[in-house]
């Protein structure tokens, strides 16, 4: 397993084009000029499911001023059937995703991502340089007791285009389960 | 006598804050027990164990969440809390319920 991210903060993104829970193809490039939140996510780590959620309601939020998120799971579903695809598109439906769902079978993207938890984050402005890396907020429990919104504030400094002032944090999470 | 089983694995990182959360309890419900806590490292010795996932509060052997599935693997596990959230961490009215089932 990796220690750091692969992606440094003023790196550019990695173009991916990996299949949806929608039966479609998504490629980050069909989001051009927007502001894209890669995160690394899937449907069996309580951590995940603890932020999904946040998940649909930063991407509520934020949709109006330019805001894509993406959601990529990279785990191997040999040995974690819930992480499925099948299973993604059955989570996806009941929580009403409100972004992309995507399948990382051969795990390629996260590896270029040098991703390492579920959920990770990462902030593209909309010139497709990573504004910010970690984690969504600081209270993967209760999400009325967060204190720091790391993401939120990130896209609020980034939309402004001023520098993210906490530009890297630590995800939390569950490992991504390699093949 | 209340045995007490703590069991985690490295990677789920709501252990230490789910060990605090079982230490306050117990003090508050009156015990001042020895924690007997495991580390899971394998997946044979998840199975081995009957590890449902990390963390895992034991009490006389019998799982504080009663509905906790018969799943074992080297993971992370999901509480299904009172407001119907999910957490890495069981909540302190699930892990104090228990103690009182037990005593």
């Amino acid at each position: 397993m990796r220690e750091v991210a692969n992606l440094k903060i003023g790196d550019k993104a990695l173009d991916f084009n990996l299949p949806g829970t929608d039966d479609k193809a998504h490629s980050l490039n069909e989001f051009a000029n927007k502001y894209t939140v890669v995160i690394f996510s899937c449907n069996h780590c309580p951590y995940v499911r603890a932020w999904e959620d946040r998940m649909v309601n930063i991407q509520s939020d934020y949709a109006s001023k330019g805001v894509q998120l993406i959601a990529i799971n990279a785990n191997d579903a040999s040995k974690y059937a819930e992480d499925s695809f099948q299973n993604m598109k059955v989570r996806a439906r009941e929580k009403k995703f409100n972004f992309p769902y995507l399948r990382d079978e051969d795990q390629k993207v996260a590896t270029s991502y040098g991703a390492q938890r579920t959920p990770e984050v990462f902030l593209f402005d909309n010139k497709r340089t990573l504004q910010y890396h970690g984690a969504i907020d600081d209270n993967y429990d209760n999400p009325n007791a967060v204190k720091v919104h790391y993401l939120r504030d990130a896209l609020d400094a980034a939309l402004r285009g001023e520098k993210v002032v906490t530009a890297e944090t630590t995800p939390v999470g569950c490992t991504v389960k390699w093949k | 006598m209340l045995r007490v089983t703590f069991q985690y694995t490295e990677d789920c990182p709501s252990h230490e804050e789910a060990l605090t959360r079982l230490r306050k309890i117990l003090t508050e419900e009156g015990y001042d027990v020895n924690v007997d806590i495991i580390k899971v490292e394998s997946d044979d010795e998840a199975k081995r164990l009957r590890f449902t996932g990390s963390p895992t509060i034991l009490l006389n052997d019998v799982d504080i969440d009663l509905q906790a599935n018969s799943h074992y693997a080297l993971a992370c596990r999901a509480y299904k809390l009172e407001d119907g959230r999910i957490s890495p961490l069981p909540s302190e009215e699930m892990i104090r319920r228990a103690i009182r089932r037990e005593s």
